[in-house]
């Protein structure tokens, strides 16, 4: 994919043709009058995941490296649906999860959404839980 | 021992109300230079730390791991840390040296190494640093909208107000979690009436946080807090991968994140491992930087009294703010909880981030008054409104505050109400009134308000939060019940979550966004952003960077109370006096006599004092207390100067007794003797709004005492230390006035048409 350059930046002013909402519909065409006639959805005023990459690599090229490292990861994300996210945040906090579960959750990161920038974040939280007792296994068997 | 009566006053002081304690590092209680902190080292090996301020990578806690991993810039890392600290530490004042050079060098540095930088500044150094460093060009602030009550009128009006007033975020919370999706509704709403474009957050548990952020309710979020040691991490139930994945989750929903960290939270919490507060700040800054997170809310923020019981305590605040900005980050800046009792104090801290200007001064101000701010207090509050919007008009400076009218500001707070009323009634929400809209449009705190069916607001906000019902909706309502302003800048703030460019470093919308004209492609956006990429800090020394200028210096400077100087002394100028005229030339006097020489203004160009008393009024007092004594009073108006000391002195050389009373036409008086340097005198009495007709007539007796030579005691005078401030300007321009009148003529004598009653 094309990379989009630091003066594209604001999109909403500079690029907004180019802009798509989650549901893919045209940000020009999220309208009060679309609003008036009941053409718009939830998604309709969601982000997309092409717009957050678009986003990560601005803030590459202005220096905010980890930045868009985390943009990239919310790319990644907006293909998760809303309940299965708050369980993964639930699962990588201290002492939920067993070694195990936490690869087995990467595995699905990576395979059901191809997140595999957030996948190799939860693939290290899996091997520092272990060398420092935050997994849960390491706690009921007392340390 | 005796007790001083000194002593016993200051221990009653504001300031003795607060705790100082010597520092003990064991306990974490020590703001730098813990015996315990770790000096600045890194080892790479293979692109891979290997070492990290003197601890091998074996020996890493969870949070070095993350810093190792995430938090440093492998490029410049060796680099920087070979850089001697103090050759750094001069490059954050040195006006040369750009921001970005600094900024870059600073990702390289260890957490000990960016301490071992900022320990050789002194505060005035970190504020140039910190003006230098700050990510947008602009500063700004943050409001807190709550109240106790959790009243949706007033939530809604009291946020129009807050962003009327020029906040530029708003955050709200609760005391009962339930209310959390009508809070968010109802500053949501009151937001985009006041301004559109201002960013909203409910500050509650995370999960709740998230679920009003995908409603569309909120689009910020900082109640992601990280620590200084890994267990006090644990303990706050995150880790920093955790943290990571959380303000990943939050970007994939649009949502702009901010984390937050501060001194002192570690020996709070009672894991500081004997480091000191400002090297446990560093880490998390660098864990926060790692995470991606776009900027911080620091400086010690609710345990701001913990380094302030230290010394160096607020220095050391400074210094974090100073490191965030240095690490590339926005900085939310404190001065959100309750500081100090005393408001020396409190305000001396606020300097710090004030006059450097930071991209918001504080945290949250408290837009309400502190009883209803469900934040703990706030630091300052509604009611300290007019003392912000002077400092920036004394200083020429920017807080982030506009001076608001009361007319404006009743219609959107009006407004609000009104709107959130048609939401609630569109939404099948419990009814708002009309009783309640009004008032919340007059109320200063949730005392004003009426009650609400509690248990009815919680049922309807649970139904809120399980239904589908999204920004969209509210849009919707408002749009369909007559609010399309408000229902196009719901809208709005849902168009730029789908541009996303508010997720950039220190990005706000501009406060003044146009509103959507016919002229305006159609679906264009019309919130403009304001961020570290489109807007960065170049401040580079005198005439760069931001300046307060132009219409925004304007707009600080139209402050409500001002008024025009030109009329500022109407009242004490009326019809010249019919009852005194001037007949001659004045000759001097043979007779035992008091002379009273008036100053060129006087029954003329000015009829009354500056406390509002008559000329012919205090003449006659004056005269009075002369012919009280048996003697004449003859009155001289002294046209070559209007210097009180001149005046005096020409009445003396005039008065058969040589004794004269000089007075000014702004009331000023004294008592003077032929003979006498003209800046001595037998009384003076420069206290004029003190003085009264009674004063004036006992002056008129002294001076006759004095004429016939028999031992006076002064006339008493009531000191008023604050009448000069009070009224120097109405002084400065009543001499203006006088000043007019001088010319180049000799006394004149005046005909006083009056008889004394004694």
């Amino acid at each position: 994919m094309k990379k989009t350059t630091i003066d594209q930046y604001p999109l909403g002013e500079r690029a907004i043709e180019h802009i798509r909402a989650a549901s893919r519909k045209a940000l020009t065409e999220i309208t009060l009058e679309a609003l008036k006639d009941g053409a718009l959805k939830t998604s309709d005023l969601q982000v997309s995941a092409e717009t957050l990459r678009a986003q990560a690599d601005i803030a590459r090229q202005a220096g905010y490296i980890q930045l868009a490292d985390n943009l990239l990861r919310a790319a990644e994300l907006t293909a998760v649906p809303n309940d299965e996210l708050l369980r993964l945040y639930e699962a990588l906090r201290p002492g939920r999860s067993t070694q195990d579960e936490l690869i087995a959750l990467a595995k699905r990161l990576e395979e059901t959404y191809g997140a595999f920038e957030t996948g190799r974040l939860v693939r290290e939280a899996a091997v520092v839980y272990l060398q420092r007792g935050l997994l849960r296994a390491q706690r009921t068997n007392g340390r | 021992m005796s007790r001083s009566k000194r002593f016993a006053v200051l221990a009653e002081r504001d300031i003795n109300k607060e705790t100082f304690v010597e520092p003990w590092p064991e306990a974490g209680l020590v703001v730098v230079d813990s015996p315990y902190d770790p000096h600045p080292s890194l080892r790479i090996v293979n692109g891979r730390v290997v070492e990290l301020d003197g601890k091998p990578r074996d020996q890493f806690d969870a949070i070095d791991l993350f810093i190792a991993d995430h938090g440093l810039d492998m490029s410049v890392a060796e680099q920087a840390m070979a850089m001697p600290s103090l050759e750094l530490a001069r490059m954050v004042v040195d006006i040369h040296v750009p921001r970005e050079h600094i900024q870059r060098l600073a990702g390289g540095c260890t957490p000990a190494k960016l301490v071992e930088i900022v320990r050789h500044l002194n505060v005035l150094e970190m504020m140039m640093g910190l003006a230098k460093m700050r990510q947008r060009c602009a500063p700004a602030n943050q409001a807190h909208v709550t109240n106790r009550r959790h009243h949706p009128a007033l939530l809604a009006a009291d946020a129009a107000e807050a962003a009327l007033r020029g906040f530029a975020e708003i955050e709200t919370t609760v005391g009962i979690a339930r209310y959390a999706p009508f809070n968010a509704l109802a500053i949501l709403i009151g937001s985009q009436t006041g301004a559109g474009g201002v960013l909203t957050q409910c500050s509650v548990e995370e999960s709740l946080g998230l679920q009003l952020a995908l409603k569309g309710l909120t689009t910020y979020a900082e109640t992601l807090s990280v620590y200084g040691t890994e267990r006090a991490f644990v303990d706050g139930d995150d880790t920093p991968w955790s943290k990571a994945f959380l303000a990943a989750a939050y970007a994939s929903r649009g949502i702009k994140i901010r984390f937050t960290s501060g001194t002192g939270s570690e020996a709070l919490m009672g894991h500081a491992e004997g480091c000191s507060m400002l090297y446990l700040e560093a880490r998390c800054l660098l864990v926060t930087r790692g995470a991606g997170s776009q900027g911080v809310q620091n400086g010690s923020i609710s345990c701001i009294a913990l380094p302030e019981s230290l010394p160096g305590g607020v220095r050391a605040v400074l210094a974090e703010n100073l490191l965030a900005a240095m690490l590339g980050l926005e900085v939310a800046s404190g001065n959100d909880a309750l500081a100090s009792h005393s408001a020396i104090r409190k305000t001396a801290k606020l300097m710090l981030q004030l006059i450097p200007g930071t991209d918001f001064i504080t945290s949250g101000y408290s837009a309400v008054p502190r009883r209803d701010n469900l934040f703990g207090g706030g630091n300052f509050d509604a009611e300290d409104f007019d003392d912000w919007t002077i400092l920036q008009r004394d200083m020429q400076l920017d807080a982030g505050l506009r001076p608001v009218r009361e007319e404006e500001t009743l219609a959107v707070r009006r407004r609000a109400a009104q709107a959130v009323q048609a939401v609630f009634a569109e939404l099948g929400f419990p009814p708002v009134t009309d009783e309640e809209v009004e008032a919340a449009t007059i109320a200063h705190s949730s005392d004003d308000m009426p009650a609400r069916d509690v248990a009815a607001d919680l049922a309807a906000a649970d139904r809120f939060l399980n239904s589908s019902i999204t920004m969209l909706d509210i849009a919707r309502a408002l749009q369909q019940r007559g609010f399309s302003d408000i229902a196009a800048n719901v809208l709005e703030m849902g168009r730029q979550r789908v541009a996303a460019d508010y997720l950039q470093p220190a990005a706000i919308f501009d406060a003044q966004s146009d509103r959507p004209t016919e002229t305006r492609r159609k679906g264009a956006t019309y919130f403009r952003v304001r961020s570290a990429i489109n807007d960065p800090n170049t401040y580079r020394g005198p005439g760069s960077g931001y300046r307060v200028e132009g219409r925004r210096w304007a707009e600080i400077q139209h402050v409500p109370q001002a008024q025009s100087p030109r009329d500022f002394i109407a009242g004490h100028i009326g019809q010249p006096l019919s009852v005194l005229r001037e007949i001659g030339s004045a000759r001097a006097g043979a007779h035992p006599e008091v002379v009273v020489a008036v100053g060129p203004a006087f029954g003329s160009a000015l009829t009354r004092t500056i406390n509002g008393l008559a000329h012919e009024e205090v003449l006659a007092a004056i005269l009075t207390g002369i012919a009280k004594e048996g003697l004449y009073g003859r009155v001289v108006k002294v046209y070559h100067s209007s210097d009180l000391a001149a005046i005096g002195h020409a009445g003396a050389r005039l008065s058969g007794s040589g004794i004269a009373v000089g007075l000014q036409s702004r009331g000023t008086a004294m008592i003077q003797k032929r003979g006498l340097a003209p800046l001595n005198n037998l009384e003076l009495f420069p206290q004029s709004p003190s003085l009264t007709l009674h004063s004036y007539e006992q002056i008129g007796q002294n001076a006759a005492r004095y004429a016939k030579g028999l031992a006076v005691t002064p006339v008493p005078v009531q000191v008023d230390n604050w009448a000069r401030l009070r009224l120097i300007v109405k002084t400065a321009l009543m001499h203006r006035r006088e000043t007019e009148q001088v010319c180049d003529r000799p006394p004149v004598e005046l005909w006083f048409d009056w008889e004394p009653d004694v």
